[in-house]
């Protein structure tokens, strides 16, 4: 998406060069599609239209940087705008009381009981002692949900089945919370229409009992235009003080983040990653403002390899595929670093235009050649791995048998190897002729 | 293309704008004037239609209304009726296999309300004097089984269930068995949300599929995407993806008692033609509605 929206922004701006200048005439075309990008990204129309005119009069009268294209110019300016709007820092929960409660309010299905277990073991590993406390009595099971995510994280769950007055509910976990010294309680609240008043006005009776320090709207990534409506009423009746923004993992580009901000000026402070319990991550401005725009997580994904990879080790790797000695060996080291980054499709994902790409390919096909790979080249004796052009015919049945794989299969993958092996040795001539010739490009190819 | 193709291409787009233009005089039609435009747009979009379906609208709106007369009606009343037909559709609400088992496969991304929708289903069944079952085949979420047992109890409604973390294929199984057994017209299977872009989830429910199939030929009769109105844009990858992985027969939009429009339904409609079954309206066992793409439409527009 961002590879278009990118592209579409570089034709509008093609008749720019030369000018100098972005002005209101040549900029409309390329804000139009900028426009558009946030209408599929399900950013609500009013909050993308006020958005617009602020990158305008932002972007109006700023020269042309000649080495820069304006396209890209432009995108900058929208993405550092939309992180500004997004908010500049993560936030973090203001629990100063003892006992401090955190109130958790949103629609049906949008992941509050979750979102409440997933923020209790948060807390908990933070050094506070959490208590959950059912308090949706509308739901069914809703309470035995809860009950058993405490069971699942270890933390006590205060639960009174068969009580349909929250606040009665409410008072007795205080009191145990009390007397069980516990300094946090996550109040997960039955889903409601913010217009459904009788039981808004019960969250409003059940604030001022408990004085929460945060009330926190959970809101899925996925909400299209309502987010506005969702997020105005929500904060006018209960004031709250942030949001959690869950189901991210999936493939919704999350406008509603930015209707939800510029809506409330309240900060978003947990991103829902996921159903496990560990999916829950403090939320990133920067990487939100890249996924509305389609740019990919790209953050995300350097943090993970920084994880996974050890840099010595890319190094030296680097060095033999420069100088033409990449063997099997090494390409098995590299499979089992790349299976270390995640799966293929989460990978993918996360790069510029990757869920664009995603949609067509069956990647589980890729993943389990990569493994097939694998087996062929565990299936090796060290001698081999080190130089493949003494396989045999005899030694390639022995490697077929010993891996599951036909001799027509494992003679794909060694010819893609060679193949492999071929281009690298080029890439290193190319880039030494490069070098030689002075020229920066040289850096361009070295992986950095 | 040639030089000559191109012109030609070109002279069209004027020929036909022209041919609308005297169209529009002939039939003293007005024309659409910048406000009502706009006012039009903001509807569609504030409806979650999306950009590409809402220029889609304008467009086949600016036609019948600069070319009908005066007597259409205004903008809204024009983009309603292009809206309704569009949804129109002459399928069944819920099909029905002739003297045996239905089984209807409820599937969706997490929260949605595919549970419920579920129950609800089963309470409409059971209006109508056929008998129903209901399989809780999500064997993942925290207390799902306990909340379609609970509906269970409530309606009366026996519900097949396994234990947490067991093979919601072989609970869908032993519940396709079940029903048989029973002689029950319908069996409702409850599936676990999953993501559309979770891979391996998406493989387990086609093997939750194929097995119900085994027993059954023809099972599922019926798979029916539950979509939450509140989505946006998303909505329609969701669609997608599961109509790739497990042909849908349908689509059940549910939370429209707030005021959410679901116009995403249009789009989908549109790609996938998958047509609307039924629409949730609260949290009772009673609030699923067959589709009324009239009714719909007239909710599109309504302030």
């Amino acid at each position: 998406m961002f590879d278009s929206l990118s592209s579409k922004l570089q034709n509008a701006f093609r008749n720019l060069r030369g000018l100098g200048k972005i002005s209101e005439a040549n900029a409309s075309e390329a804000l139009r599609e900028v426009r558009l990008a946030l209408l599929e990204a399900d950013v609500n129309f009013k909050v993308a239209r006020d958005f617009i005119e602020r990158v305008k009069t932002k972007a109006l009268g700023q020269e042309v940087v000649q080495s820069i294209q304006p396209g890209q110019q432009i995108v900058k300016i929208i993405h550092d705008e939309l992180v500004e709007l997004l908010g500049s820092a993560n936030a973090s929960l203001q629990l100063s009381g003892n006992p401090s409660c955190v109130l958790m309010v949103g629609l049906h299905g949008s992941g509050k009981t979750t979102s409440s277990g997933k923020l209790g073991r948060l807390l908990h590993k933070q050094g506070r002692t959490p208590l959950l406390v059912a308090a949706d009595v509308y739901r069914p099971a809703a309470m035995d949900q809860l009950e058993t995510l405490g069971k699942q994280l270890e933390l006590p769950v205060y639960v009174h089945k068969g009580e349909t007055d929250v606040l009665k509910i409410a008072r007795e976990a205080l009191a145990f919370a009390k007397a069980n010294n516990r300094n946090t309680l996550i109040f997960d609240t039955a889903g409601r229409l913010q217009i459904d008043e009788p039981l808004v006005q019960e969250l409003v009776r059940l604030r001022d009992l408990v004085k929460p320090q945060e009330t926190l709207l959970v809101l899925d990534a996925a909400t299209g235009q309502e987010a506005v409506n969702v997020a105005m009423h929500f904060d006018q009746a209960l004031n709250i003080t942030g949001s959690i923004l869950t189901k991210l993992d999936g493939d919704a580009r999350g406008g509603a983040a930015l209707s939800l901000r510029s809506v409330t000026g309240k900060p978003i402070k947990f991103a829902g990653m996921g159903e496990k319990l560990e999916d829950f991550e403090p939320f990133h401005p920067e990487r939100m403002a890249s996924r509305i725009l389609g740019m990919g997580d790209v953050v995300s994904l350097v943090e993970r390899a920084a994880e996974a990879v050890d840099l010595d080790d890319a190094q030296r790797m680097e060095e033999k595929m420069r100088k033409g000695q990449f063997s099997l060996e090494d390409f098995l080291e590299q499979l089992r670093q790349m299976k270390k980054l995640g799966s293929l499709e989460s990978i993918v994902s996360m790069l510029p235009g990757g869920a664009e790409a995603l949609k067509g390919a069956d990647l589980g096909k890729q993943e389990k050649e990569f493994s097939h790979m694998e087996a062929m080249i565990c299936g090796m004796t060290p001698q081999e791995r080190r130089n493949s052009h003494i396989l045999n015919a005899r030694r390639r049945q022995r490697i077929a048998r010993g891996s599951g794989v036909s001799v027509t299969e494992l003679n794909t993958m060694l010819n893609k190897f060679a193949g492999m092996q071929q281009m690298m040795k080029k890439m290193g001539k190319f880039q030494k002729m490069m070098a030689r010739m002075g020229g920066g490009a040289a850096g361009l190819l070295r992986p950095r | 293309m040639g030089l000559f193709a191109k012109f030609k291409a070109g002279l069209q787009k004027t020929h036909s704008k022209l041919a609308h233009e005297i169209k529009r005089i002939v039939t003293r039609s007005p024309k659409l004037d910048a406000t009502a435009f706009e006012e039009l747009e903001a509807s569609l979009l504030g409806a979650d239609l999306g950009t590409t379906i809402t220029d889609q609208i304008i467009v086949a709106v600016k036609q019948a209304y600069e070319t009908q007369g005066s007597a259409g009606g205004n903008v809204f009343a024009v983009a309603r009726r292009e809206v309704e037909k569009s949804l129109a559709s002459n399928q069944p609400a819920l099909r029905k296999t002739p003297g045996g088992l239905t089984v209807v496969s409820i599937v969706g991304v997490n929260g949605t309300g595919k549970t419920t929708t579920a129950a609800k289903l089963a309470h409409l069944v059971q209006a109508r004097g056929e008998t129903a079952l209901l399989a809780a085949c999500d064997t993942f979420r925290a207390a799902a089984i306990e909340q379609i047992k609970h509906w269970g109890q409530r309606l009366k409604v026996p519900v097949v269930a396994g234990a947490y973390g067991a093979d919601a294929a072989s609970v869908a199984h032993d519940a396709v068995t079940a029903a048989q057994a029973r002689k029950a017209d319908y069996l409702f299977v409850d599936t676990a949300g999953r993501m559309h872009t979770k891979h391996n989830l998406m493989q387990e429910l086609q093997k939750l599929h194929r097995v119900m199939g085994k027993q059954l030929p023809g099972a599922p009769h019926e798979v029916l995407l539950v979509l939450d109105a509140t989505t946006g844009m998303n909505a329609l990858n969701q669609a997608r993806e599961f109509n790739k992985a497990v042909p849908l027969s349908g689509l059940i939009v549910t939370k429209l008692d707030g005021t959410s429009k679901g116009g995403m339904v249009v789009a989908i409609q549109k790609e996938l033609g998958l047509p609307i079954k039924f629409i949730g309206l609260g949290e009772h066992a009673d609030d699923l509605q067959p589709f009324d793409p009239a009714q719909f439409a007239e909710a599109l527009f309504a302030e």
